[in-house]
This record gives C-alpha cells, sequence and structure tokens, in this order.
C-alpha cells in the first residue's frame, strides 16, 4: 500500500528574557544548582506569581513573524502533577485561551514551497531539574537531587498543524523556527542545550484517506539529526504494524539516539488528567491594540523579507539571498561590509566560504573575531582594483581575522601587493618562456593545459603577486 | 483588672500622643494578659515577647523626643497564624508546617513592622483556614471567653478570642467564607473584610486565592477603619491587588440619608428569638431615620453551594506544594517518591483540608469542570451582579452574621452542619464586596453580630454608616472573662 506520513511538531523555545516568567529570578543557566531562586520559584507558602511582560512581547513577537492572531483578553491556566521538579505542584501555563492562533510559516525542501499551519503558541514556564544517584531515572535512584534554577524560566510552545508530510520537511519546518526566533532575538535555538526542545506527533495513513491515522507523540529529539532519524523509524514502525494488519496505539513514546529506537512511556488511558483551571492568582492579561502595535515597531526585518530584497535590490541570486540570510548575525555583517562599498556577490561569496571557513576551523563566531565588516570591505576593495590577488587575499585573511589590522597595512609589511606594472612583469615572463621552452612547443602543438602550466610558473617567480589578467596578455603577446 | 487592657486602639494612640501611657507598659500589659488568659483560652500558637517588647522602645523613644507617630504607631497586635513572618514559625496551624520558619514578610506584616506595631503573637486558627470553629486546628481548640464551653467561631478564632478577651486591641485575621466575620459575631468584637484586592494577600498561605482577603479585629468601627488604612493599598507583588485605591478610611462623617436593603433570603430561616432580636434591631434603627426595604435576591441561596465547589478547588491546587519535598512535614519511613509524597499528605493534612482537597481534585477533574467548577463560576457571576443592582438601590445590604450564637465544642460533627455556619458570609467573598460583622445584642447571654454589605470599594461609606449604627446601638462589649 501507498502511505501517507503525517507529522505535527511541538516546539518549546525557551525565551532569552533576563528574569524568570513568575519571579525576578536570573532567567540565565547556571550551573551552581539553586542559586537562581527565590520563595516564588521554590514554590514556598503565600508566595505569589507575577506575570514578566517581556515574555508577553516576546510571545507576541513570535506571533505576529509567524502569522498568528493575536488574543486580546489571555487567561494563565493551572495545569497540575505532582512531581519533585516541580515545587508548586502545578505549572503555569495557558490552556484554551492562547496569546496566539492561526499562524503559518513557508518552508521549502528540494524546491517544492508549502505552507504549514501554526495551531498555536502560548506561554508557560519550565519545571526545574532532578539529577539521580545510581541511576537515570528516579525509581531506580538510591537518592535524587532537586536543582530549581531553571524552575520557571520562560518557553514559549509552538504547535504546529499536522501539515508536515516527511521528515525532510518537519526539519525545514524546525530550522524555519529556530531562524526566526534567533533573528527575533527570543530564543538562542540551541537544541543540544535544551533551549529549543522538540516532539514530534506522528501518524500515517493510506494515500488519499482524509481521517488522520492515530498517532504517537515522539519525545526526546534534541537535534535535526534526531528529528529526522526518529520520524523516520516511527513511520517504518506504524507502517509494519498495519500491514501486519495491527493497530497504531495512542501513546507518548520516548526516542534513544543511542540505539536509535523508541519505547513507549505510557498509553493514551495512563494519560494524566492535568485538572486545568484558570490561575486566580493572575488576572486576565489584556493585550490591546496599542500593545501589539508597539511591539510591531520592535519586529526586525524578517529572514523571508531580507532575502527579497537582497534578490530586488542588490540581485543577488535566491540561493546567494537565501544562504546569507540563515543566520541573522552572518546577514548583518553581509550588509554592513557592502555599505563599505565592496560588491554584494563577491561579499556572500567570500562572507561564505573565505571568512565563515576560516572561523569553522578555528571553532570561532562571527562576533568572536576582529574581522569587522570595515576590514573585509577594504581587503575586497583592494582585490577589486587589482591592488592584491584574490589569492593573496585569501592568504592573509586569517591575519585580518587574528590581529584586527587592516588588509593594506600587512601587504605594506608583506610586499604583497600585485605586480601590474608591464616592465617588471614583462621580463618575469620572457624569463619563464625562456626556461620552459618544452612547453612552449607543447602550446604551439595545441595543447591547453600546458598554458595553464607556464601562468603558474609566472605566479611562482612574482610570489603570488603577478596580476594574472595583465600575466596572460603578456604571455599571448609574447607567444605569438 | 488592668485599665489599659479596656483601651480601644484609636485611645492608647491618644495617649501616647500626650505621653500618658508608654508602649513599653501597653505591650507590657497586653503580653500579662496573654500569658495569664491563655493556657486555659489556647488563642495564640506562639508569642513574641522579646520582639514586641524590642519594637515598643523604639516607639517609646520616639515618644521621649516627642516625634510625631504614625496612625496606630506604637499599639500592639496580634496575627493569624497563616501570615508569613521572616524567621517566626508560620504553621496554618497544621501538622505539615508545624516547624516550617518564612524567610520572608507577608506583605500585611512588613506594613505592621514599618509602622512599629509590636506584634505580640500569632493566633490560633483552623488549620489551614478551613473550618468555622477553630476547631481543626493542630493545636487544639480555642475557647470562647463568653462561655469557655463555647466554640469562638472560625476560622480566625484565635484572633476573635484576643479582642474580646482583652489580649490584643488589634489582630489581624482573613476571610474566605466568613472566617473574619463569623468568629467576631461568635465573640462579640468588631471583624471586618475588605472589598477583594485591597489588603495585598502576598505572604498569606493561600486557601481559595479568589475569595481570601485579609481584614482587622478590634473592638470598635473606628478602630477598625485606622487599622485598613495601615495595612491596605497596592501591591506589585499581588497581581488581584486593586490600583489606584484610597487607602485612609480615617474620616468617618456623619452619613446623611441611610437607605438599606434587608435581602429576604437571609431572614428566612430564623428561629424566633433570632428573628425578634433583628426585628428591635431594625425598628430602632428606623426610629433613628435609617430606611429599610426588604429585596429579593434569590441568587444569594446557591451561596454555600458555590462556594463549596470553588473553595475546594482552589485549595486542592494550593495545597498542593505541601509534599514534603523541599519543607514541611514528611514520612521519613517511605521507599519510594510516590508513597513518600502520600503519606507525607496524608498524615500531614487533618481531616477537614483532606475533604477540602478531594472535592477540589474532584471538581477540577475532565469531565466534571464543565458541570461543577464551570458552573459555580457562571452562579458566581450572577450572584456578583445581583449584588450589583442591590447597590443600585440601598447603600448597605443587611442581615444577622450568622443563623445562631455559637455552640458547644464537638456539638456540629456534620461536615454539611458545618458549612451552613456561612450562609450569610459566604456571598460578600463570591462577590468581592466589603462586608463586617458588628456585635448587636445578646441570644441565651452569648453575643450575635450584624453584617453589614457594602458595594466594591465602598469601605468609606460602609464604615461610616456602621460607625452610626455602632452609637445608636450602643453595644457593651464585656464579657464574664473581662474579670478574669
Amino acid at each position: 500500500m501507498n502511505w501517507e506520513v503525517v507529522i505535527g511538531l511541538e516546539i518549546h523555545a525557551q525565551m532569552a528574557t533576563k528574569s524568570k516568567l513568575m519571579c525576578n529570578c536570573d532567567a540565565s543557566f547556571s550551573s551552581e544548582p539553586n542559586t537562581h531562586v527565590c520563595p516564588g520559584c521554590t514554590g514556598q507558602p503565600g508566595m505569589l506569581p507575577v506575570v514578566n511582560k517581556q515574555v508577553v512581547d516576546n510571545a507576541i513577537m513570535l506571533g505576529l513573524a509567524t502569522k498568528c492572531d493575536i488574543r486580546k483578553l489571555n487567561e494563565f491556566a493551572r495545569k497540575s502533577y505532582f512531581y519533585p521538579d516541580l515545587p508548586g505542584g502545578y505549572q503555569i501555563s495557558q490552556y484554551d485561551k492562547p496569546i496566539c492562533e492561526n499562524g503559518k510559516l513557508e518552508i521549502e525542501v528540494n524546491g517544492n514551497k508549502r505552507t504549514i499551519g501554526i495551531t498555536r503558541i502560548h506561554m508557560e514556564e519550565d519545571a526545574g531539574k532532578l539529577v539521580h544517584a545510581g541511576s537515570d531515572n528516579i525509581k531506580d535512584a538510591s537518592y535524587s537531587l532537586v536543582d530549581l534554577n531553571r524552575a520557571s524560566v520562560p518557553l514559549c510552545e509552538i504547535v504546529s498543524e499536522p501539515d508536515l508530510r516527511s521528515a525532510e520537511e518537519a526539519i525545514a519546518y524546525a530550522q524555519k523556527i529556530r531562524q526566526i526566533v534567533r533573528y527575533l532575538g527570543v530564543c538562542d535555538g540551541n537544541m543540544e542545550e535544551g533551549s529549543m526542545r522538540c516532539d514530534a506527533n506522528v501518524s500515517v495513513r493510506p494515500k488519499g484517506q482524509i481521517k488522520l491515522g492515530t498517532k504517537a507523540e515522539v519525545k526526546n529529539l534534541n537535534s535535526f539529526k534526531a528529528i529526522e532519524k526518529a520520524i523516520n523509524i516511527e513511520v517504518e514502525r506504524q507502517i509494519d504494524i498495519l500491514e501486519d494488519g495491527g493497530e497504531i496505539i495512542q501513546e507518548t513514546r520516548h526516542y534513544n539516539e543511542a540505539t536509535n529506537s523508541t519505547k513507549s512511556m505510557r498509553s493514551k488511558e495512563d494519560a494524566h488528567d492535568y485538572r486545568y483551571f484558570p490561575d486566580p492568582d493572575l488576572v486576565p492579561l489584556l493585550i490591546d491594540d496599542d500593545w501589539i502595535l508597539k511591539v510591531k515597531n520592535l519586529l526586525p526585518e524578517l529572514p523571508e523579507e531580507k532575502k527579497e530584497r537582497y534578490i530586488n535590490s542588490l540581485s543577488l541570486s535566491e540561493y546567494d539571498a537565501s544562504i546569507i540570510t540563515t543566520e541573522k548575525e552572518t546577514a548583518d555583517f553581509f550588509e554592513e561590509t557592502i555599505s563599505y562599498g565592496s560588491k554584494p556577490k563577491e561579499t556572500v561569496n567570500w562572507i561564505m566560504s573565505e571568512v565563515l571557513g576560516t572561523l569553522n576551523q578555528n571553532n570561532l563566531k562571527l562576533s568572536e573575531t576582529k574581522l569587522t565588516p570595515k576590514l573585509l570591505a577594504e581587503l575586497l576593495i583592494l582585490i577589486d582594483k587589482n591592488t592584491i590577488s584574490g589569492k593573496i587575499a585569501k592568504t592573509i585573511l586569517p591575519e585580518i581575522i587574528k590581529t584586527g589590522k587592516n588588509a593594506e597595512e600587512i601587504i605594506k609589511e608583506k610586499g604583497l601587493a600585485q605586480v601590474s606594472d608591464q616592465g617588471e612583469l614583462k621580463k618575469i615572463v620572457e624569463t619563464v618562456i625562456k626556461e620552459n621552452a618544452k612547453v612552449v612547443e607543447d602550446i604551439k602543438n595545441g595543447n591547453p593545459k600546458a598554458r595553464g602550466f607556464l601562468i603558474g610558473q609566472i605566479m611562482k617567480k612574482s610570489n603570488g603577486k603577478a596580476n594574472p589578467g595583465i600575466a596572460n596578455e603578456l604571455l599571448n603577446s609574447l607567444l605569438n | 483588672m488592668n485599665e489599659i487592657l479596656k483601651l480601644s486602639a484609636t485611645e492608647i494612640s491618644e495617649k501616647y500622643k500626650i505621653k500618658d501611657l508608654s508602649c513599653s507598659e501597653v505591650t507590657k500589659a497586653f503580653l500579662d494578659r496573654i500569658n495569664k488568659t491563655n493556657p486555659e483560652l489556647n488563642s495564640f500558637v506562639s508569642v513574641s515577647e522579646k520582639s514586641a517588647m524590642e519594637t515598643a522602645k523604639i516607639v517609646d523613644e520616639k515618644i521621649a523626643k516627642s516625634q510625631k507617630l504614625n496612625l496606630l504607631e506604637g499599639v500592639p497586635i496580634a496575627l493569624k497564624d497563616n501570615m508569613c513572618t521572616n524567621g517566626v514559625a508560620t504553621t496554618c496551624c497544621s501538622k505539615m508546617l508545624v516547624n516550617f520558619v518564612p524567610s520572608y514578610d507577608a506583605t500585611v506584616v512588613e506594613k505592621i513592622k514599618n509602622n512599629n506595631m509590636p506584634i505580640l503573637g500569632k493566633t490560633n486558627m483552623d488549620e489551614f483556614a478551613m473550618g468555622t470553629s477553630t476547631e481543626t486546628s493542630f493545636f487544639g481548640s480555642t475557647k470562647n471567653p463568653w462561655d469557655i464551653n463555647t466554640v469562638p467561631g472560625g476560622s480566625s478564632g484565635g484572633s476573635a478570642v484576643a479582642i474580646s478577651a482583652l489580649q490584643a486591641p488589634l489582630a489581624l485575621g482573613s476571610d474566605t467564607g466568613g472566617s473574619i466575620r463569623q468568629p467576631a459575631s461568635f465573640c462579640g468584637v468588631v471583624g471586618m473584610k475588605p472589598t477583594y484586592g485591597v489588603v495585598s494577600r502576598y505572604g498569606l498561605v493561600a486557601f481559595a486565592s479568589s475569595l481570601d482577603q485579609i481584614g482587622p479585629f478590634s473592638k470598635n468601627i473606628k478602630d477598625s477603619a485606622t487599622l485598613l488604612s495601615v495595612i491596605s493599598g497596592y501591591d506589585a507583588k499581588d497581581s488581584t491587588s486593586q490600583p489606584n485605591i484610597k487607602t485612609n478610611y480615617t474620616e468617618l462623617s456623619e452619613p446623611k440619608e441611610i437607605k438599606i436593603g434587608l435581602p429576604k433570603e437571609f431572614f428566612a430561616n430564623l428561629d424566633n428569638k433570632t428573628k425578634e432580636l433583628y426585628k428591635n434591631i431594625t425598628t430602632k434603627l428606623s426610629n433613628e431615620g435609617i430606611i429599610f426595604e426588604e429585596i429579593d435576591m434569590p441568587s444569594l441561596q446557591q451561596g454555600v453551594q458555590t462556594y463549596c465547589i470553588i473553595a475546594p478547588a482552589e485549595a486542592s491546587s494550593n495545597l498542593a506544594r505541601f509534599d514534603g519535598v523541599r519543607y514541611g512535614y514528611r514520612n521519613k519511613e517511605a521507599k519510594s517518591l510516590v508513597e513518600m509524597m502520600e503519606l507525607s499528605r496524608s498524615e500531614g493534612f487533618g481531616a477537614e483540608v483532606k475533604r477540602k482537597i478531594l472535592l477540589g481534585t474532584y471538581v477540577l477533574s475532565s469531565g466534571c469542570y464543565d458541570i461543577y467548577y464551570k458552573k459555580a463560576q457562571q452562579v458566581r457571576t450572577i450572584i456578583k451582579n445581583d449584588f450589583q443592582k442591590a447597590f443600585s438601590k440601598y447603600d448597605i445590604l443587611l442581615s444577622p452574621t450568622t443563623t445562631t450564637p455559637t455552640f458547644a465544642f464537638g456539638e456540629k460533627s456534620n461536615p454539611l452542619e458545618m458549612y451552613m455556619n456561612d450562609i450569610m458570609t459566604i456571598p460578600a467573598n463570591l462577590a468581592g464586596i466589603p462586608a463586617l460583622s458588628l456585635p448587636c445584642g445578646i441570644i441565651n447571654n452569648l453575643p450575635m453580630g450584624l453584617h453589614l454589605m457594602g458595594n466594591i470599594l465602598e469601605e468609606q461609606k460602609l464604615f461610616s454608616i456602621a460607625k452610626k449604627i455602632e452609637q445608636i446601638l450602643g453595644f457593651n462589649l464585656q464579657n464574664p472573662y473581662w474579670e478574669k
């Protein structure tokens, strides 16, 4: 049978705010347990929550960026369950009145563009962390320690419609979400460190069938690779069951990256009754048009808009525009560089291959080097003016990155300026012709490869400083 | 009997002004009274003699330097043991929290401390404020000074007795369904529940968040209004706190024409003696020019039922934090996490608290939410609207605070019977309106209260009318225990 895969993703994005969702504690990561805590986020008697308005701003921003409707009258609800990492015995979340609904996002896989619906985005608190002694679970541990630094750290949960049809689409969607949260600056999108977490609802149905198949929720997907692998093996598992005449059980499954397999955590029957009800400690949160407008004005240019602008006004190709806008940091660097007069197309090439290549080798980020957009522009302009060759430029880039000196200074120090002087170059070309009589013979006999060898020799003799264009012209005239 | 003990709070303030009394003298007098009477009455669960006397010393220095004192500065006060006090045990009179010492002050406690009011101690209460007789306290019940064989009411029984037995000139209680007004009525003192949000709930151990409100106990209306002036005000730490409110209630002008509504539903099931008492009172007040009219407010009949869904629902969630993990009682023999939580909660909570948690968990569970919790919220809205309609015609509404005077220990063993004690007082919590109980008469040698309800944020009007009624009725606060 021909099966269709149906996937919906639930992405938890940890908000990069200064303080927690319901108290003033530092929301940043701390390795020292229980240092970012107060009576509020440790659930002590008599304490009351107060909503961090910055989180609301972030959620509105996310909603606007994904074309959601923003709810005017918001409500926080308590989601109740007992667990030692949940100090209040309930998580403050949103239930039937989430802040954002009915959004959409465009993704592209192998040249196919598709629009993916966003069901809802809501705000909620994170729970604390447990460390088990002598086991990886609380049941078998001799004791467990509780670290509440993460308790009440703000999250936005972004829930997609079951619109994704393959693991590739799921990844493209997750990457798009990551790109947006990073552009907005609301979340650092780091999956390995858990500041972006993903659960996948996976089901299959015979192609053409409208009714959705029974789904399984796959948890613990900590990387894009894990999303891909977990979805694929889950799809395979479900198809195997169905083709053997079996039935899919609605359940939650835990993905194990080491063994690349999923294991049942709990079935629908064992699902918690969370007893959601509006939190009586918090009054309904009214978001008026002024508030939305204020946030709208804070919205940065989003990747799609940037890409369009680069294509239309900088004449970049769709491919170049797309790769240079992947990360906001890179796009910003690009724009500043061309503002100093370098050419857009060349600037993209240099940033994507040379600059990022060198940085990757040294495990550095763009923000961590001494290379500034101005320095890069100066280098590229020197190439453009034929002061140096591209090859020379590539050799001095690492030094700029390391020292922050400008290109001109390095060229002067090392005598690397390109030789464009006809007289000086002519001497070199003549010497090369003289020393390689046999090669010259080959050229005259019509071997085009031999020509390249002579150019190489010219470059070598000039220590790479020969202007390749002029050297070529001279070679032509001297050989004829 | 030390004459100081009979003074009202505002009278004590006056004495400080003219240097007729020192704060140390006053504080000492009340501490002595507590030490003498508490073994029998059991109204205080802890007494903070040392810190009270230290505060008194600060005030006396100010008095000596003829510095101006703030409202009620230096007047001693007792606090119900569900208000968090930094460094002093706050137990909610539950085995669960017997050893719990907060590292923070409730906003009201901070205000009291900033105002140099010596804190005499923490008062007895029903466990987690759940009860109407103070019999559910882990520390044993409190006795009513009018007759030590009877209950003082609850849940703020200890605070009511502190005033009634002259152990403190002022006290704070909390009121979720009548927990200030009902014990005030049973003990023959003034007890007041402000508009929801007028006093910060920050640091008050929650019973039912949307109903809980802190309020004053005192000998008279003037003291009540003055103490509310000290403890009220917007608090950014409490999201349900009322913004932009007037917080000075000390200027109580003589109201001109007073129009009072009498909800028929509140007078329907009274026995003859009670009916007669309130008939006499309204006649007496009518003679002084106050206008009374009977009104129909049928939704009030649903008050107790509505409360019995909303309060336990919120409580079941509020009390989930007491799981034995971070603080409070923990069963140390448990072999697993689930067992530890189950045993800690089973052993740490008393029967009434467990009953509330079970009820609340049930009404919030999936499938029950719409039938119970949601419906109860809808009825609550109807009750609110009915009050708004009533206040468009009347300045205040009046009823008895309770249907009967206090009762003997153990007399009401059926929980449903106990819940009916709050039949008159619950609607004010559901509607969030201010209400108070004023002593108004005696039945079988036991005091009865007059329950006055005002419109939202109209504390000033409520106090002004109450003060006038207080003058007309001239109730004598003295009970047999004053001579002990």
